[in-house]
Parts: structure tokens; sequence; C-alpha cells
């Protein structure tokens, strides 16, 4: 009886499965489609993981393969501890480099374009957006200098980095909590959006979009949009468009339009906008927006043209796939197939999906991505 | 008849617990026609098992000795030594700890101290690591509900139960005062001391006082390290140490134990103060932050129970509890952050009991709650909550089948103030709510000489929304229906004693269940950006499992004893979560939920050989995934653990004892995490003195 008892208790426990060190992770490919000679070399995808999961991930496209890489980076890098971090928010290729900002990691992870080889990172506390202009990156942070006056309040900045040295080289003072910024005609726009301030009180929301001057690096003027705002890209005229989330309740998000001559907005489109992605003079805008009434998103999508701004069409996906992405995140076009890419981040703590339309909205293939896939960048 | 020598039996043996004593003594007349072999050992034991003749299923305890093997520090430490259970715990001495039992969740587990459950309306959550072992006599864990039918109705309210019991005074005839003090000191900076002093004040009347400091830096190494598939060789290997982990806490506890003519009472009064870092996920390039906490809980509580005619009993049960919680993010790059939030909670409670036949009792319960919280936090609505509860159960024995039923009625009433939850509406409060729940025990013993039961349950209970869930700023929704779960159960508990001259006593029990969480409460992303979320009853969950513990004493040599308990569970709980997207439900579906894993067992032993101890336990947790998705990405490792501990008593003079133990932990030192991005500690230390007077 003993001796039986033993010898079943020591069977467990040599049954139960051990550890082994753990592995860097290596990248999964996944074929998706026929490989194609022409045009670009491929896309990066940025995951942004969900904050404090340590899980951004960076993801490939490989057009001259037809292959899908996933998750690349610890592969690629594989003596980098914790990985490339916590909760990427932006990502863009500069000349020969990859430059990934990753937010609650308060860094700027920069990379060979081709092979997404690390070569350093710049450190910006709870940085957002990424531009650049000659040899210099352009990133917003949320993290300015502290006032209390009498409350606690802290501006954002944009921080100006020579990309030689990956040094910051000077700072410009802007809003509270400024995200997307753009670059053009000598000027930076920074949308600022309070998204910090404003939560209980939408009177506290940011409104304004903060014009640098790129010469002297000191913000020159406002322009007066709506309250809280979020991207901002400009067109093939320089003209300038800019989403505001809104406050959640009452207001909705909205598209507006600065004339760069006027500097100050001169038309209002009537549609909720996320995110958008600029080919050509179209702009793919999609919008993800909470109903109390219903008590679910409820998701839009369209294509405005930018030289007559008005909206093309209210659906860019025709087969339907629509109805089925939970939240749609991420979104770019080919310039040259025209295929759109979108992605949906689900519940965002769990993986995302990758969805290639052709030019016609029709489905051409999915892949699983990382957590919360977001960011493209075109490798050309 | 038996009432005398029930008696003198008692005063022999000293009684320990007056609370199981009243209840030995109600059923000291249906004792004699059940009285078995076990019977008489119990009583001369006077243990509080004593309490659970009654029980149906009877609870998996840690109590006394078993408890000082263990070198548990917490409450929740020590619940990782019980089957069916995971905890999930975020490191470190100040690190949240929170239980969960046979992945129903942790929202579904009532904790009660000393008989009254800690509440917790606004989060729902009870973090067990603060729950010093310092003072707790027992532990013990009931998968549905206590099998006792006289308590009140909040006992029959949650998925599964958790009942602390903290030391109470008892004297024998020559004593009418102790006092112990305790200092444990060792790793993490650790300075722990505390101490009680109890005083018999008259024949009826007992004092306790308990209090306790904790000062700890919370610093410990950790290390992660990666190393290439192929090879093996090293890639990256980092130590560090963790920071903002350090606590500061006292605790105070006083209470009155009294007697009665057939009944007893007793009042206790709770004060827990702490500061404490939140040390925080470890990600690229942060290995710091700055989060801080403060919380302070009193409650004072007082119960009442008597036998008040020969077939009718009555408990009364009342607790006020106001809890404070300041969360402070004082880190420049992010938000800042400076809430507080203050619950209270009073509680009356009054229970029936009558026996309508010499093996029937019924009783009848009917509680009230009511919770406030209160907030500095902007667009704030200032929830109170009005809870009934009406607990109609019944208890009988049918020759060899042991039967009880109950049936928990719930009445849910809130109220808000002002504010707005955040939606596009002036904030209202959530509809009133009222809930019908069975549950019901089985056993049955189908051989009459051996110590064989047969057992089954059901029981369908639900969890509120708790008020983050309905009214936190942005997130709460007010729409939100309870979370239900539904639990089957089967399983046998087998005794033998003794088996042969070594092996003096085997116990096995063992369960296999299945559970259904329905409309489980989960955030879902809300609109786009800046990760808003939305609490919905969106979530399905399913859980099939296995829970064994066997328990068994080896008499080595006339002066060595060795004791060995085993656990182990077996969980297959799936998220059957319907999803949106087709292409993201195939990720998920079916998926073992986040952080529980498959296989997980325990082990405690001990040898005692004169006036030394030899403890060694042991902890398993298989692998698991931090997500629904089993992909390779989310896999998280097994890890196991081992402590030991050797412990010297000293008896000085004739009433003073010294204790001196010394213990390791994660003997082996191992680098694991239980939660993702958060390390646990490498091996550690602990020196504990102890004298008692």
């Amino acid at each position: 009886m003993r001796y039986n008892y033993i010898v079943i208790l020591s069977v467990f426990f040599l049954a139960t499965s051990c550890r082994k060190d753990v592995a860097v992770f290596m990248n999964e490919d996944i074929p998706v489609e026929q490989p194609s000679a022409d045009g670009f070399a491929g896309f990066y995808l940025l995951n942004e993981g969900n904050m404090g999961s340590n899980k951004s991930t960076l993801d490939f496209f490989d057009y001259k393969t037809g292959i899908y890489q996933r998750n690349i980076y610890a592969a690629v890098n594989p003596a980098i501890p914790k990985e490339m971090g916590d909760v990427g928010n932006d990502m863009r290729i500069y000349g020969s480099r990859l430059y990934a900002v990753i937010n609650a990691s308060n860094k700027v992870e920069v990379m060979n374009a081709k092979t997404a080889k690390r070569i350093g990172q710049i450190d910006i506390p709870n940085c957002r957006y990424i531009k650049f202009d000659k040899e210099f990156a352009y990133v917003t942070s949320y993290a300015g200098p502290i006032e209390i006056n009498p409350n606690y309040t802290q501006k954002g900045y944009v921080a100006k980095i020579d990309t030689a040295t990956l040094t910051i080289v000077d700072k410009c003072i802007v809003g509270f909590q400024p995200d997307d910024l753009e670059i053009s005609d000598g000027k930076i726009y920074v949308a600022n959006s309070g998204g910090y301030m404003g939560a209980g009180n939408t009177e506290k929301y940011e409104r304004t979009v903060s014009v640098i001057d790129l010469a002297t690096f000191r913000e020159d003027k406002r322009i007066d949009v709506a309250y809280n705002l979020h991207h901002i890209k400009a067109d093939n005229r320089g003209d300038i468009w800019v989403t505001s989330r809104g406050d959640y309740k009452q207001l909705p998000s909205r598209l507006f339009f600065i004339d760069k001559m006027q500097q100050k907005v001169t038309d209002t489109l009537p549609i909720a906008v996320s995110n958008f992605y600029l080919d050509g003079d179209s702009l793919y805008t999609y919008s993800t927006e909470w109903s109390y009434v219903t008590y679910s998103n409820v998701i839009t999508y369209g294509i405005i043209n930018t030289k007559t701004r008005e909206i093309v069409t209210a659906a860019f996906i025709s087969d339907g796939t629509d109805k089925t992405i939970e939240i749609p995140y991420g979104i770019m076009v080919n310039p040259l197939t025209k295929d759109i890419y979108v992605t949906d981040a689900g519940n965002y703590v769990s993986p995302g999906v990758l969805y290639c339309f052709d030019r016609n909205g029709k489905k051409k293939w999915s892949v699983r991505t990382g957590d919360i896939p977001a960011h493209f960048a075109l490798l050309p | 008849m038996l009432f005398p020598a029930f008696r003198k039996v008692l005063s022999a043996a000293l009684s320990i617990f007056v609370c199981a004593q009243l209840i030995a003594q109600q059923d000291a007349d249906t004792t004699i026609v059940r009285s078995d072999t076990g019977r008489i050992k119990l009583l001369s034991a006077v243990t509080v098992s004593a309490l659970t003749h009654k029980e149906v299923i009877p609870a998996q305890k840690l109590s006394g000795e078993e408890i000082g093997r263990l070198n548990s520090f917490s409450v929740a430490d020590a619940m990782r030594y019980f089957a069916g259970v995971q905890v999930k715990d975020y490191g470190g001495i100040g690190g949240l700890k929170t239980v969960d039992m046979r992945s129903m969740g942790t929202n579904h587990m009532g904790v009660f101290y000393d008989g009254i459950q800690v509440g917790n309306a606004q989060n729902g959550q009870i973090d067990l690591g603060r729950f010093s072992m310092d003072n707790i006599e027992s532990i013990s864990l009931y998968n549905g509900q206590k099998s006792d039918i006289f308590q009140p109705a909040r006992d029959f309210g949650s998925a599964g139960t958790i009942y602390l019991r903290s030391r109470r005074p008892s004297f024998d005839s020559l004593t009418s005062s102790h006092f112990k003090g305790v200092l444990k000191t060792g790793s993490f900076d650790l300075i722990n001391p505390s101490l009680l002093w109890e005083r018999k004040l008259n024949d009826k009347l007992n004092f306790s006082f308990s209090s306790e400091y904790l000062n700890s830096s919370g610093k410990y190494k950790f290390r992660y390290k990666r190393v290439f598939e192929r090879s093996g060789n090293t890639a990256w290997d980092t130590t560090a140490v963790r920071q903002n982990g350090d606590i500061e806490a006292q605790r105070v506890e006083a209470g009155l134990y009294g007697n009665i003519k057939r009944g007893v009472w007793n009042v206790k009064a709770y004060f827990y103060n702490s500061g404490r870092g939140i040390p925080g996920a470890i990600v690229n390039n942060v290995w710091k932050r700055a989060q801080r906490q403060w919380d302070r809980n009193f409650f004072i509580q007082g119960s009442f129970q008597k036998n008040i005619i020969p077939k009718y009993d009555v408990q009364l049960n009342a607790k006020y509890a106001n809890d404070y919680m300041r969360y402070l993010n004082p880190d420049t790059t992010l938000l800042y952050i400076d809430n507080n939030f203050h619950q209270q909670e009073w509680y009356a409670s009054i229970a029936n009991k009558y026996s309508i036949a010499k093996n029937v009792d019924i009783s009848l319960s009917t509680d009230f709650q009511y919770n406030t919280l209160t907030s500095n936090l902007d667009g704030f609505v200032f929830p109170k909550r009005f809870t009934s509860l009406v607990a109609l159960a019944t208890a009988g024995e049918i020759g060899r089948i042991k039967l009880q039923a109950s049936i928990l009625g719930t009445f849910v009433n809130e109220s808000i103030k002002s504010g707005s939850n955040g939606g596009g509406n002036v904030a209202l409060a959530a509809p009133g709510k009222q809930e019908f729940t069975p549950a019901i025990f089985l056993s049955y013993k189908p051989f009459y000489r051996k110590e064989f039961n047969i057992r089954a349950f059901y029981k369908k209970i639900f969890r509120m929304p708790t008020f983050n869930d309905l009214y936190y700023t942005d997130i709460g929704n007010i729409s939100l229906r309870p979370e239900f779960t539904h639990q089957f159960n089967l399983g046998f508990q087998y005794t033998r004693t003794p088996l042969n001259s070594i092996l003096k006593r085997w116990q096995l029990q063992a369960d296999v269940y299945y559970n259904r969480v329905t409309d489980k409460i989960i955030a879902v992303p809300k609109g786009s950006g800046m990760y808003r979320w939305m609490m919905m009853n969106i979530g399905l969950v399913e859980i099939r499992g296995v829970d064994a513990v066997s328990d068994q004493s080896f008499q080595l040599f006339p002066d060595a004893v060795f004791h060995l308990r085993a656990t182990y569970t077996y969980q297959q709980a799936q998220d059957f979560t319907t999803r949106r997207n087709p292409d993201l439900q195939t990720e998920t579906w079916g998926g073992q939920i986040p952080y529980i894993p498959w296989h997980s067992a325990s082990l405690i032993t001990g040898i005692q050989y004169k006036s030394w101890n030899l403890n060694y336990s042991y902890i398993y947790t298989g692998e698991r995934y931090h997500n629904s998705a089993n992909i390779p990405e989310n896999y998280e490792q097994p890890w196991y653990t081992s402590d030991v501990s050797v412990v010297k008593n000293l008896k000085l003079k004739k009433r003073t004892s010294y204790k001196i133990s010394a213990e390791i932990n994660n003997l082996f030192d191992q680098d694991y995490e239980v939660v993702l991005n958060y390390p646990m500690p490498k091996r550690n230390y602990k020196i504990i003195l102890s004298v008692e007077l």
C-alpha cells in the first residue's frame, strides 16, 4: 500500500513537464500571396501591444516572396533584453532607417530599414508620433515641464533629434498632450489633444494645432480647430487635414481642413475619423465610435477627395468583411497596386488580423498579427 | 443526558474554540445516534472539526501544525496549497495577490474573516496578500458553500468561500493570560514584529489583542534570460533589483469573546494601515516605477449565537467597515493621478435554525447590507447599494445519505448622487436586481464500516457587477447584468486510520467538476485610441477539472512523525466567448483562459523529531498561456518552487516556550513569473523568533 502510493507520487512528478531555458522568439513565416517582383520591397507592421504587456512586435510582409513574417524583432535582434518594448505608437521609414516610437518604453527604436537590425534608441518619455525633415527627426511627447498653478499640469513638447547622432538637440513646448504632427512648407503642425486634461471635463481638452516655424523651432501660433485633436496630414497641395476625437460624449469625432495660406480651419467634413491614409488625392478613412444607444461600436469607412473636399464613397470594403471587423486600427494603401490594408485590433489583448483588399475592396488575404496591429511603413 | 459528560470532556480537554463548543453542545443530543469511533476522538482533541459534524462536503483545510509547516507570509501564499486554487501573484511582500477558485474568477470568491465576509464593493477583489499569517489559526476552503445551513445568508452567496479564522483565546484552569511575541526578519529588508496578548477576564469572558508591524524595502533580485533555440547559448541574461516594492503596514486587532448560557458572543475590531509602492510591470527600457498606494481598513464586527429553546437556535451578526484607498501616480512622464476612494459597509444578519425532526434542520437567514463609495475622481457618481438577502435552507440525514439544499434570494437596489459616468446621457443608477439561486449538496456513505463518502453538488450563483464595473468614469456600464456561475461536482472522500505500523493515517479526497461562467463581465475596447474600454456581459467560460488531496501521517520512529499532504489539480478552462470577427474567434475559441495551468500540484511535508521540525513544501504550476489565444507568443513556462524550514522548539521555564525557525524559500533559485512581466524573487531567507508565555 505504502509503496504503491510512493510509486504513484513519483510517476506524477516525473510526468509533469519541466521548465527549459526560454528561447529567443523566432518569427513565423506565412505565405499569403504570390510573389511580385516590381514595386515595393515590402512593408512593416507595428503591433502596439496592450500597456504593460511589453508585447509591441514587428511584422514584415515581403512582396518579393509573398511571405508574411510575423514577430521578427527578437529573431533579428536576439541580444536585446525585453525585446522591442511596450506600446508601439508610431513607425516610419526615413532614408535607410526604420524608426518606431515605443510609447510606454519611453524611446524611439532606430533600426536598419532593410533588415530591422537595431541601430540605437532615442530616450523620450511618453513619446507619441514622429516626422522628419532634412537631417532631423521630430517627435511629440506628452512629458513636458511640470507646472503646479495651482493644479498639476504638464504641457507637451516636440523634440528635435539629430538623426546622425540620435540625440535631442532642441525642444519646443506646445499644448497639452500633443499627438500627431506634420511638416509642410517650412512649418511643423502639431495636433494638441489635451487627452489627460479633458477626461472629466470637455472644456479642458485642447482644441488647437500648434504651428512651429522649422527654422527657429519656436511655436509661432495656434490654430483653433476642435476639442481633442489626433491625426494630422498635409495633402499634395500642402493643406492640412486634422482629425478630432471629440469628447466621447456629446461631441463626435470630425475631420477638419486647414488652409495653409489662411492658417485657419476653412472646412469641416461631417464624418467621424479615427485614422486615415492619404494616397494621391484620396484620403482613406475609418472611424470607430461608441454608441450609448446600442452599446456597441459604430464603425464607418470612407474615401475623401482632398482636392474637392468631398466624400467620394462611404465604403471601400465591398465584400462584407467590414461587417465582421471588430476594431479597425491601422490602414495603408499601396500606391502602385492600390491594395488596401486594414487591421482589426479585436479585443486589444489577443492577436489581431491584417486584411489585404484589392482596389475594388475584395478581400485578397488575411493573416494573424501581433496584439493591436496598428502602424504601417512601406519599404521602397 | 450526554450533556454533563460532554462538559467533563470539554473541561478536561481545554475548550479551544468557544464557538465550536456551542455547536458541539447543540449537536450533543444527536451525537449519540450518530456516534462512531471517530466521534470520541474529535471531542478529546477538541478541534473546530466538531463544527463539521453535519458537513455534507467537508472543507479543504489548513490549520495549526500544517500552517506551521508552510513558509507562508500571507494567506495568499498559503492558498497555493489548496487544490483547485490559482493565486495570481504580482511578486514581493507588498505585491497584489488574488485568488481564483476553479477558474471562475477572483470576483466569485467570498472571503470570510472570523465569520463575516470581507467586502469590496468597489472592485470585488480581496487582496489576500494583505492578510498576514501571523494571527491566522486556520484557513478553510469550500467549493460551493460551507456545508452548514446555520449561517448568514451572505455565506450562501459566493461560488466558493474561504474562511480565515484568527487565533481565539482559550485558557486552561492554571493560566489566565497568554503572551506571544514574534519577530520575523530576512530578505527584502524585512522587519516584522508582532504581539499577541490574551487575558481571561472572568469565567465567561476572554479578551484578545493582537498587533503587527511590517516594514520591507521590497527589494529583491530577479533575473531574465533568453537562449538561442538551437545552440542553447545565452542570447541575453539580465539580473536586476526589483524597485518600488516597499511597504510599511500596521495591523491592530482586539476582540472580546464571551460565553452565556447556551450561547456565545464575540466582538472584534480590526485596523490595518499601509503605504506601499506599486512595483509595476518590467518592460523594455522601464525597470522602475513610481506609483504608490495607501490603504486604511477598519472594521468592527460582532456575533451572537444562542440556543433559545431546545430545538431553536439563533445567530446574529453585524459589521461596520470603513475602507480608504489612495492611489498616486507621481510619474512626471505619465498622466498625473491622485485619486482616493472611500468605501463604507453596514451589515446585519439574523439566522434561525429549527430542528423539525431528529435528523432534519431548517434555517432561515436574512441579511441587510448597505455599501457606499465616494471618490475625488472626475465625474464620479457616488453610488450606494442596498442589498437584502434571504436564504432558506434545510439539512437532513436519511440513512446513509446526507442532504442539504438552499435557495438564496438577493435583492439589490442602487442609487447615485451626482456626476456623469461618461455616457452620452445623464448618469443613472443601475436598475434594481433580484435573483433566486439554488444549491443542493448530497453525500452518501455506501459502506457502513468504511469512512468512504461519495458527494455531489450543484450550485448556481452570481456575482454582482462591482461599483467599478457599473460606474467607473467612462468605463462603467450601468446596464450590466450579474455574472453567473453554474457548478456541478462529483467526488469522494476516503479516510483510513490506522493503516499499519508506519502509515498512521491516510485521507484521500477527489472531485471532478464542470463549471460554466455565463454573462462574464469583460472589458471591451470602446471607440478608438487611448485605450478606452467598456464593461460588457459577453464572456462565456467552461471549466472541466479534477481536484485531489491526499493527506497522510507516518510514524517513522517512536519520536519521529512524518506528515505528507499532496494536492493535484487538473483544469481545462476554455474561453467560448462569441466574437464578431470569425477570424479572431478562431484564435481564442476553446482556448485555455489566461493564467490557468492545465496541471498544478503542491506538496507539504514535515518531519517532527522531538523538539525539531524539518519542513519542506513544493508548488508546481504547469504551462499556461497569458491569453485565450494559445499561441507561442502567449506561452508561459511552468514554474515550481521548493521551500524548506527548520524549527527548534525550546521550553525553558514551565510556561515559557521559545521557537526559532529558519526558512529558505525558492530553494533552487528558480527565475519565474506568475504574471507576465512581474518577476518573482530569487532564493530568499527568513528567520523567525517567537516567544510564548
